[in-house]
This record gives structure tokens, C-alpha cells and sequence, in this order.
């Protein structure tokens, strides 16, 4: 008995959804407005996040030093900077590997690689040093200018010590804001979006109350009289998770082209496919959700008879 | 079978009710008159549980209806069946759909609504009307099958309120000859009208409801007010 009274309402359920188009079609509307922005926000959190994380590791601290610094002490300097917690690792590049990169460089260009023949090699090694975090790359620097005993001859060994302060500051601070900011826009938008669903689909079943008045009436119990709509609400659901997902697809498209220049190298339509089962899932599960709560909600307030 | 025992129901601004107390026996065909605002409404809202008294109890059978759990309210109101004057179907359904739901809200198997609803439909003689909605139907044809879907699931008690009120009197002879079979088979019935003729012509009880009040109760009463 159970299953029939499942089956019947599951079937009432379709029947009445597709019976009232104009209504299901403003809650699929609605909800499919409230899952794009869930999707855009998710989406754009994410692709943020992982471009952040993409600039954060091709921003670190390079340690030129002197042609003619001991390889021992550059090696002895990596070992403390490996050390310290806030260095995820330091990369050694010797003389000759700066030298090699600067001729693969320059290789088309004859004369400069004739003239390096005569001068020898000019380069002095390495050290490349990528930070936990971008805000600690100033202590680190501060850590290697305050090695004195880095010396040959009361001269230091260390050539130049360069980090873009300014980017990564800056960077810092965006990472910062926009979680923040994220967040916020994330839970006023979505708040707003899903206040907007339950008053769209509260409006349906208002419309409807006289014949929920009827249901009751004619001794329908409470799995007769809801459950339909909250089929309806979970079928509307459902359909708008697939049409925003669809939506995203030429949202995505666009935002890779205008923002191509910013972000260099990250693809977001590749993203968007990458993350496609993870998107899906989230905005099929938030459909169903919506759509049952909404119903689940609305239904309430109608069915007091 | 149904008994008001002191009933009251008293609004802000009017008394719908006032001490109302009156039996209905099984297999009774009683009629209610009185003019708008009598409270035959009222006292119909009373049987179906949609409205609570002010004061007093209604029993159907031994049970205080306002006592009945939501929870069990449903299966006490498939033993009634109720007819209205604005033949309150469901608009989105069919009319093979609106008695379908009574069915399976009642749970009764496929085989049977399969069956059953056509039989029904031509009981009250709306043959192949089937898959017509509502606002396909005439004033008539939506009171027969109001009045189908009171009577498939063989209630105990079928209610009409008004039934005839927006009905010609051609159609409202038919109906009120389908009340007295329905009555003839054993279920008891009460009906509200202000219709004198439909009254004088049945010769059966009346209840003659004025401001709240029981004025009379005449076992085979003339509609007199």
C-alpha cells in the first residue's frame, strides 16, 4: 500500500506540474535565477582561489649572489632557509645553471652568446625561495639580510635580494577582501534568491488553496495533500539545476574571454569542466533542497483546514 | 448517528449557533431551512470538523468530532460525503481524476477506481464525461459529479448544502431524485435548500434553522418560514 500511495502521489505530482505550466514554469524561473548566482559564486570562489593560489606560487624571493660566493655558504644558507616554517622550499640554481638558462634564453641571438665566450661566466648562483604564505616573504628577506657572517673578505656574498613587496601586499590584501567579501555576497545573494523561490512558490500554492480545502475535504490525508507539491517543488528543483548549469556554460565563456588578460594562463572554461560533477551535484542537491523547502514551507501555511 | 448536543457558534459580530441541539438516525433524509444566515452552514462545517463550536459537542456516532485527531480526521471524513453549492471540484483534474482522488485518497486499488469511476459517472448520468475538466461542464453536469465523487466511496452520510442553488429546476429535480436513491440504499442524508418546491415535494424531516435557533423539527415537514 505504501508503494501505490508513493506511485499515486509521485504521479500526481508530474500530472499537476505539467498541468500548471504558468506557475511551474515562474518557481523554475525563480529557482533557476537563485542556483545560477549559487553556481556563479561557487564557481567564481573557487576560480579565485585556485588563481590566487596559481600567482601566490610564481611570486617568491630570488637571492642573487656574488661570481665569486663559496658554493658552501649559498648551500649552508639553504639549509637554514629550509629550516625556517615559513619556507615551503629553496631552489639552488649553481653558476653554470644560470649560465645554461641564460644561453637557452638568448640562443637565437649570436653576438650576445659569442661575447659571453669571451667575458667567461658573469652570473653568480641562485637561490629561489617560495613562502607559506605571500605575507611572510619580508620576514624571510629580513632573515637573510641580517646574515652577516655571509661574507668573503668583509664583502658580502649576496649580490641583491629581490621580491615584489608591492604585489605581494597587495595580493595579500585581495585574498583577504575577497574571501570576505565572497562570503558575504554569497550569503545576501543566495538569502535573497531563496527568499524570492519560497514567495514564488508560496504564491503557487496560495493560488491553489481552495483546492487544498477541497483535498481536505473529501478526507485526503496530509501524504495527499502535500506530498504533490512537494513533488512539484523537487521536480521544478531539478529542472533548474539543469538550466543553470546549461546558463553557466555561455556565462563561462565570457568571462574567459574578457578577463584572458588577467588571468594569463588559467583557463576557466576548462575549470568549469574539470569541477562539471562537483558543480552539478552542488546545484542538484541545492535544487532539491529549495524546491522541497519552499513547497515544504509554503504548503504549511496552506493546509490548516 | 449524529447528534449536536447544545452546539454554539458564536462569531465577533453574529451568533451562527445557539444552543442547537437535535439526533439524526441512520438512514434519514433530512432537510435544513432557513433563511441566509440561519446557520445551515455552519451547522454542516459543524459535522465535517471545519469549524469548531463555540460551545456544546457533535457526535457522529459515539465519537465528539472535535475530539478526533488531525492525524485520524481524514478517515472520519471519508464517511461522509459532502455536495456544495459551488460544487467545490478541483479544476486542474478531470472528472475521471476527481473522483480518482477521493479513491485513492481513501486507498482503494487501481482495479477498483479503474471500474468503479465510470460506473459512478453513469449512475449519475454523465456517460462519457469522463476526461472532461470541470469548466468543460454545465451547472448540472459539475453538481452529478460533485455528487459522484460524495458517493464512491459509500459514505455513511452524504451532506448537501445548497445543492440546488444554481441549478434550473428541470436539473434540480434530477439531482434531488439522485439524493433520494442514494437515501433509498441506506445512507442517511441531509440537505440545506432554500428551495420551498424541492421541500414541500420530498414530505420528509425538516429542521427549520432562524438566527442560530432551532425553530421546528417536523418529521414530515413542509418548508415553512
Amino acid at each position: 500500500m505504501i508503494r501505490t500511495n508513493i506511485k499515486r502521489i509521485i504521479k500526481l505530482g508530474f500530472v499537476n506540474f505539467w498541468r500548471n505550466g504558468l506557475v511551474s514554469a515562474s518557481s523554475v524561473l525563480a529557482m533557476t535565477i537563485t542556483l545560477f548566482v549559487i553556481g556563479s559564486l561557487y564557481l567564481g570562489t573557487s576560480f579565485l582561489n585556485s588563481a590566487l593560489t596559481e600567482v601566490k606560487n610564481k611570486v617568491d624571493i630570488s637571492v642573487a649572489f656574488k661570481a665569486d660566493a663559496p658554493e658552501t655558504d649559498i648551500l649552508n644558507l639553504k639549509k637554514d632557509l629550509e629550516l625556517m616554517p615559513e619556507v615551503v622550499e629553496a631552489i639552488y640554481s649553481s653558476r653554470e645553471a644560470e649560465l645554461a638558462a641564460f644561453r637557452q634564453r638568448h640562443q637565437d641571438n649570436a653576438i650576445l652568446i659569442s661575447s659571453l665566450s669571451e667575458v667567461g661566466n658573469p652570473f653568480g648562483a641562485r637561490l629561489n625561495i617560495k613562502a607559506v604564505d605571500p605575507t611572510q616573504y619580508e620576514k624571510i628577506a629580513d632573515f637573510i639580510a641580517g646574515k652577516n657572517d655571509l661574507s668573503v673578505g668583509g664583502s658580502s656574498i649576496i649580490d641583491q635580494v629581490s621580491f615584489k613587496k608591492d604585489v605581494v601586499d597587495k595580493l595579500s590584501r585581495l585574498i583577504e577582501t575577497s574571501q570576505r567579501i565572497g562570503w558575504a555576497v554569497t550569503l545576501v545573494l543566495a538569502l535573497l534568491s531563496i527568499f524570492a523561490v519560497f514567495n514564488t512558490v508560496s504564491l503557487a500554492i496560495y493560488t491553489s488553496r481552495e483546492e487544498i480545502s477541497v483535498m481536505r475535504l473529501v478526507g485526503a490525508g496530509n501524504p495527499y495533500v502535500k506530498g504533490p507539491f512537494m513533488i512539484e517543488g523537487v521536480m521544478a528543483g531539478v529542472i533548474a539545476s539543469g538550466l543553470a548549469l546549461a546558463l553557466l556554460y555561455p556565462a563561462v565563456l565570457w568571462v574567459r574571454d574578457t578577463t584572458a588578460g588577467v588571468y594569463g594562463g588559467i583557463n576557466l572554461v576548462s575549470f568549469y569542466f574539470t569541477n562539471f560533477g562537483l558543480i552539478f551535484l552542488l546545484l542538484f542537491v541545492s535544487g532539491v533542497m529549495l524546491g522541497l523547502l519552499a513547497s515544504f514551507w509554503a504548503v504549511r501555511r496552506y493546509t490548516k483546514i | 448517528m449524529i447528534y449536536f448536543d447544545k452546539v454554539s457558534k458564536i462569531y465577533p459580530n453574529s451568533v451562527a449557533l445557539e444552543e442547537v441541539s437535535f439526533t439524526i438516525e441512520p438512514g434519514e433524509f433530512v432537510s435544513v431551512v432557513g433563511h441566509s444566515g440561519a446557520g445551515k452552514t455552519t451547522l454542516l462545517k459543524m459535522i465535517l470538523a471545519e469549524d469548531v463550536p463555540t460551545s456544546g459537542n457533535v457526535y457522529f456516532d459515539s465519537v465528539d468530532i472535535h475530539r478526533v485527531s488531525k492525524r485520524d480526521l481524514p478517515s472520519l471524513r471519508r464517511r461522509i460525503g459532502s455536495v456544495f453549492q459551488d460544487f467545490r471540484l478541483l479544476p486542474s483534474k478531470t472528472a475521471y481524476e476527481n473522483i480518482a482522488f477521493t479513491m485513492e485518497a481513501a486507498g482503494r486499488p487501481d482495479e477498483e477506481i479503474r471500474s468503479d469511476v465510470p460506473h459512478v459517472l453513469d449512475l449519475v448520468g454523465l456517460p462519457g464525461k469522463l476526461h472532461n475538466f470541470p469548466y468543460e461542464l454545465s451547472g448540472g453536469e459539475r453538481q452529478r459529479l460533485a455528487i459522484a465523487r460524495a458517493i464512491i466511496n459509500q459514505p455513511d452520510l452524504l451532506m448537501a448544502d445548497e445543492p440546488t442553488g444554481n441549478l434550473d429546476p428541470i436539473t434540480t429535480a434530477e439531482i434531488i431524485e439522485i439524493f433520494k436513491k442514494i437515501n433509498q440504499i441506506g445512507t442517511t442524508v441531509i440537505l440545506t435548500t432554500h428551495n420551498k418546491k424541492v421541500i414541500d415535494n420530498l414530505g420528509r424531516r425538516v429542521i427549520t434553522l432562524d438566527q442560530g435557533r432551532v425553530l421546528r423539527d417536523d418529521k414530515e415537514g413542509r418548508y415553512a418560514l
